[in-house]
């Protein structure tokens, strides 16, 4: 199939950035949407042009690194897929496909498709760990968690940090990432002793980075790739109102 | 040994503030605020529902209320309070959202949220502006000073009367219906959304609470635009028979 692509072009933070087209000839509806641009690329070097600067890793659904929206949808039109994981047999041809970076205040663009994320590295700094003691591996299952606890913490510690939820928010808010690392951390018992402490701190250096506030249009869950659900940013609410009544 | 060089940035957390700055602690205002003013519409609109019941149940229950001075000076205080927070949170929020994302997407798409979410800032200060209208309007009687002097046989302020001639002007019956268009948008997001702001949400329970929003939502428009639909159809009429 043959495709149009609107591609965002900045060389660098400092550039104000366009939007540039590409035809991207003979494409296999078996390429990862990953693997087209790497063709694209291939020939964007054949001409002696800059290749596109995007995001990507594991190439596994599982690293969280690839980032961009594409027709305005973090990850493509497919739910519950990271981009690499999105496979052109979606598209047809002759379709036109805009494809741009994350866009938030807080995830300023390095280049091209490629932004800094590191604004979530320094949430999770503010608390999104447990503090436990060196010395050997404790014994599994020393401490007892009800099934319906572990699940919880499960679901919400599938959260890869790819900030597609924060793309995706009107308001460019990061709450469902946020909510989901409380989350994970809180349903267990390790998580408790901190509760108060972590959800405060790292409300508080969420606000500072720059993002925007939850109104509740819902639309992270519909794009997140591991389909962490809203209910855990009503876990964050709760637990950061109950920290409020602690002090 | 050799000495492992172990380069970390010091990293700069912020120190946790305090809950009126947060963008949780304003959103819990503005549940709260919200709640409590559709608590107050509650009442307003079961109030307004007795002109149904003819003239001497409205002008008396609005006697009664007079006669409540006190105590409907302080409810005024308190609305004007929670208004005041609710309006000032509301744009305040909305500065900081837009402020969130400085370059807009060339293609912007919406996967799943409402229309009633994303105009919650315009439905918001289209009622706001309503309010004022309908208080000079209605309750401060300045913008139709002739209603001041409209008495039923008992010699109570006519309040029946006064909002029949109000509502037979075509154009303040449709001014008043597309607020109350606004009102019910506004808490269709807002009725299906507060548990969730207030830290209470399941997944499963979550389409029931949204329709549970959705339907107090149409009867409360149902419910304020029935009085000028029946003004105009003339299914209420002024005392003396007259249109």
């Amino acid at each position: 199939m043959n495709l149009t692509l609107y591609v965002w072009r900045q060389k660098n933070a400092q550039d104000k950035g366009h939007m540039e087209t590409y035809e991207a000839r003979d494409v296999s509806p078996h390429m990862s949407f990953l693997e087209m641009l790497d063709v694209v690329n291939e020939q964007l070097l054949l001409d002696g042009k800059e290749p596109i600067a995007f995001d990507h890793d594991c190439r596994e659904g599982i690293c969280g690194m690839c980032s961009m929206t594409i027709n305005g949808i973090p990850h493509g039109p497919e739910k519950g897929t990271t981009v690499c994981q999105l496979h052109m047999r979606h598209f047809h041809d002759g379709d036109k496909i805009y494809i741009e970076p994350w866009r938030a205040r807080a995830f300023p663009v390095v280049k091209d498709l490629i932004v800094d994320r590191t604004a979530f590295d320094r949430i999770m700094q503010a608390g999104g760990f447990i503090s436990v003691n060196t010395g050997g591996t404790p014994d599994a299952n020393t401490i007892p968690i009800s099934k319906k606890a572990a699940d919880t913490a499960m679901d919400a510690a599938a959260c890869i940090g790819c900030g597609a939820c924060v793309a995706a928010c009107k308001n460019a808010s990061a709450m469902l990432f946020v909510s989901a690392k409380v989350s994970h951390l809180v349903n267990l018992p390790q998580g408790k002793i901190e509760a108060a402490e972590r959800v405060r701190k790292m409300v508080a250096q969420m606000d500072k980075e720059g993002f925007g506030n939850c109104t509740n249009y819902d639309e992270c869950e519909a794009v997140c790739p591991k389909e962490i659900p809203v209910k855990f940013i009503a876990q964050m609410n709760r637990e950061f109102l109950k920290a409020k009544f602690k002090k | 040994m050799s000495s492992t060089q172990v380069s970390s940035t010091p990293v700069q957390v912020a120190a946790p503030s305090n809950t009126l700055t947060t963008s949780i602690g304003r959103k819990v205002f503005m549940a709260i605020t919200g709640f409590l003013l559709f608590g107050w519409l509650v009442g307003h609109m079961i109030g307004n529902l007795q002109i149904f019941l003819g003239q001497d149940k409205l002008n008396a229950y609005a006697l009664t209320l007079k006669h409540l001075a006190s105590v409907i000076w302080i409810v005024r205080i308190v609305m004007l309070a929670v208004i005041s927070i609710h309006v000032f949170y509301g744009i305040t929020l909305w500065l900081r959202n837009r402020a969130s994302r400085p370059v807009k997407y060339v293609k912007e798409a919406t996967v799943q949220a409402t229309l009633a979410s994303r105009t919650m800032i315009w439905t918001g200060l289209g009622l706001f502006l309503f309010i004022v209208y309908h208080l000079l309007h209605y309750t401060f009687i300045v913008t139709n000073p002739q209603y001041a002097d409209l008495h039923d046989s008992l010699g109570r302020h006519d309040v029946y009367s006064m909002v029949i001639l109000g509502f037979q002007n075509y154009l303040i019956s449709i001014v008043y219906i597309v607020a109350m268009f606004c009102l019910s948008y506004h808490l269709s997001h807002a009725l299906a959304s507060f548990l969730q702001t207030l830290g209470w949400n399941k997944t499963e329970v979550q389409p029931l609470i949204k329709k549970i929003g959705y339907t107090v939502a149409t009867l409360m428009f149902l419910g304020f635009s029935s009085i000028p639909i029946a003004v105009l159809l003339g299914i209420v009429t002024l005392p003396g028979g007259g249109h």
